[in-house]
């Protein structure tokens, strides 16, 4: 089933008093202006099944704005345009209702849950997308300890709470676990090149590719080229102040990294 | 049904009612004295400084009933308790299990034990465990030497007056070398209105023996405030160990002052297992005065409040011997606007070697209503001892809960996998009906459907 991943022209504001978007908007000096501060302006991208768009574009110019809106995040306002995967509108449902329908977002940051160890967020994140009651916890947990042992993911790790405590390297391939079971229809990476080596960047890439072969829609959100030579990407989009400004394959990448998002 | 308000007749009356012997009756007048003399805990904002939480200014002691008694006595057989407490047993969601695999089960109704059984093997074993009414009665000498030993009559306020009005609570005695592997339990529960409940709990393990009681208190809901004040005595002998744990729910209008504390000898061990969740306010700080060389205490608590609600809790432990050493472990969790604090007292007295301390408070902190605070004392003067005190306060973010539900799981469970997470500890210390009873609890409070 084709499950296309569709953005119109989509407005994004983010609310100024919420402590989380402080990271990505400054807070305005006078309380009483609560209006948010717009971060994205009519955004439009169609990804299709099995295909993968990168999105890249300088420091604040609002990817990682665009990727909390489309998973949902509470401080970040549509206010216009629409995000359809499947044909089906996300923007009125929870982030929960989202990953259900096959959307995942790989945090750039992913933050600490204290509490909830690792192996238990992947299992109740599989019951509860997959809705698969019958799943055995045992099996279940045998099949991710193979794929983290495969990720460079010690076991014990499954154990300790969600990314606390854990390295820059290890939260990636946290989430690169999760992702790879949940088996989403569309993903969206932000940055996880990030602080990743070269051995991890490529199992990374794998990941993302079989993905990919599957069917699964990508929109991989990065700054600079170096996993493009890994996954390949049928669409580069630049994204400036919060608009997307040029579009195009794969040698577009290679002109920013010549001129630099100056030149584009 | 006797009336409200507390005289010198009242306290006569129950002591009449009572059968008991002349010492008591005068213990009971003594310490009505002391309880008239004293004056009421200041609120931390009269007196300017946080030494002993909570704000009893709505407590009335005159709207109050200070003794009531139900039923017809104490039962014995459990086919002889009447239909409309069991039918409140099963709305609780006591397990009925419990009755065949506990060792004993004995339960407060009102003021008045209403049910008492014990098993045959632990009355071979010499092991006493009866209402505090009857171990006075059965065991006049016994509870003579310990009553208000370990919590003197003029201790505080409220272990006065529950001194002068005491009714109910447990007695157990567990010979030297007894060791009980199952857990002993009592339910006690307020079920009327304006009732003062004030049992009264001594616990001695003798040389080398072994207990774990059990005390689960949930109540109904009322519409006028109630005050529970219980005292718990807990002598532990050379060798011994006790464990003593608390699963309470008071209503939310209860005023919840309870005293606790254990004295133990060379190489005992007490432990407290506390958990505080409902009442409108709970001043609770189990105690541990270490006496002998090498004693032990280990305290685990943890404390939830919600709208309205106080949790006043902590832990105090008095180092009075070299080589001795307490871990107090306290958690809470404050929601929908509820306030907890944590109130310590860590105290090592001149002369004394060789102490091992460690605090470590946790709190966990749902939403931007609510509040926590810790309030950690530590007095030390004794030569080569190890100190240390831990606290951290978290949070639940905006933040958390987003990425947790971008993994497609629900509000509401993301908050329960969290709390789940943070209790665990607490949680893994109780027997197993207990923890699923409390997991069901925590959940319904953070619903706000409790």
């Amino acid at each position: 089933m084709k499950s296309n991943f569709e953005v119109k022209g989509l407005s994004v504001e983010v609310d100024p008093s919420s402590h989380e978007a402080s990271t990505f908007a400054e807070a305005p000096v006078d309380k009483s202006a609560r209006r948010g501060k717009r971060v994205v302006f009519g955004v439009n991208l169609t990804v299709k099944s099995g295909e993968v768009h990168a999105l890249m574009g300088p420091n604040g110019s609002g990817k990682s704005s665009l990727a909390l809106v489309l998973m949902g995040h509470p401080a970040y306002q549509a206010v216009s345009g629409s995000v359809e995967l499947g044909g089906k509108n996300l923007l009125s449902l929870k982030p929960n209702e989202r990953a259900k329908l096959g959307l995942f977002l790989s945090f750039q940051n992913p933050v600490a849950v204290p509490g909830v160890s690792l192996g238990q967020l992947i299992w109740s994140s599989y019951k509860s997308i997959t809705g698969d009651g019958k799943a055995d916890i045992r099996e279940f947990y045998e099949t991710v300890k193979k794929q983290a042992k495969n990720m460079g993911l010690k076991e014990e790790m499954l154990e300790r709470f969600i990314n606390d405590g854990f390295s820059g390297g290890e939260k990636k391939k946290a989430e690169l676990l999760m992702l790879l079971s949940l088996q989403p229809k569309f993903v969206i990476l932000d940055e996880i090149d990030s602080g990743l080596d070269v051995d991890t960047l490529k199992k990374a890439a794998e990941v993302v590719n079989q993905l990919v072969k599957k069917g699964t829609g990508v929109l991989l959100i990065t700054h600079n080229q170096k996993i493009l030579k890994y996954v390949k990407p049928n669409v580069v989009h630049v994204l400036k102040e919060g608009r997307i400004v040029k579009s195009g394959q794969v040698k577009l990448a290679r002109e920013i990294e010549e001129k630099g998002y100056a030149g584009i | 049904m006797m009336t409200k308000g507390l005289s010198k007749q009242i306290v006569e009356e129950v002591s009449v009612y009572k059968k008991d012997p002349f010492w008591m009756t005068k213990l009971r007048l003594q310490a009505l004295e002391y309880f008239q003399k004293a004056p009421m805990p200041a609120s931390p904002a009269q007196r300017g400084e946080p030494a002993f939480g909570g704000d009893l200014s709505g407590l009335d002691f005159d709207k109050i009933h200070y003794f009531i008694k139900s039923g017809n006595g104490v039962k014995h057989a459990w086919k002889d308790v009447p239909k409309e407490i069991k039918r409140t047993y099963d709305k609780l969601g006591i397990p009925k299990a419990e009755q065949k695999f506990l060792a004993g089960v004995s339960a407060q109704w009102d003021s008045e034990m209403v049910y008492g059984s014990l098993l045959k093997d632990l009355k071979e074993q010499g092991v006493v465990f009866l209402s505090m009414d009857e171990g006075l009665q059965q065991y006049p000498e016994l509870v003579k030497e310990y009553f208000g030993t370990v919590i003197p009559i003029n201790d505080n306020k409220f272990a006065s007056l529950n001194s002068a009005v005491w009714s109910g609570g447990c007695f157990i005695y567990v010979p030297p070398k007894v060791s009980i592997s199952l857990p002993l339990q009592a339910y006690f529960r307020i079920n009327a209105k304006n009732i003062g409940q004030f049992e009264r709990t001594l616990i001695i393990a003798d040389r080398g023996s072994f207990v774990h009681y059990i005390e689960g208190c949930t109540s109904p809901v009322y519409t006028t405030d109630s005050l529970h004040a219980g005292v718990v005595e807990i002598i532990v002998k050379h060798g011994a160990r006790v464990r003593y744990t608390t699963v309470q729910n008071w209503s939310k209008n209860v005023y919840n002052l309870v005293t606790k504390r254990a004295k133990v000898e060379e190489n005992g061990v007490m432990e407290w297992v506390d958990f505080n969740n409902g009442s409108k306010l709970t001043m609770k700080y189990p105690s541990a005065l270490l006496v002998g060389r090498g004693a032990k205490v280990d305290m685990l608590s943890l404390a939830m409040a919600g709208a309205g609600q106080v949790q006043d809790t902590g832990g105090k432990a008095i180092h009075l011997a070299s080589k001795t050493s307490s871990v107090i472990r306290s958690k809470s969790i404050s929601h929908h606007g509820g306030k907890t604090s944590y109130r310590g007292l860590v105290k090592i007295a001149p002369g004394v070697k060789d102490v091992k301390s460690k605090t470590i408070c946790q709190a966990l902190i749902m939403d931007e209503r609510s509040k926590s605070e810790t309030y950690p004392a530590i007095s030390a003067i004794g030569a080569n001892c190890e100190l240390s005190h831990e606290a951290t306060i978290s949070k639940i973010s905006e933040e958390q809960i987003f990425y947790l539900q971008s993994r497609g799981i629900e509000k509401e469970e993301a908050e329960a996998m969290i709390v789940n997470g943070f209790i665990k500890p607490l949680v893994r210390e109780l027997p197993m009906e207990y923890a699923i009873e409390l997991n069901q609890l925590i959940r319904l409070e953070m619903e706000g459907a409790a």
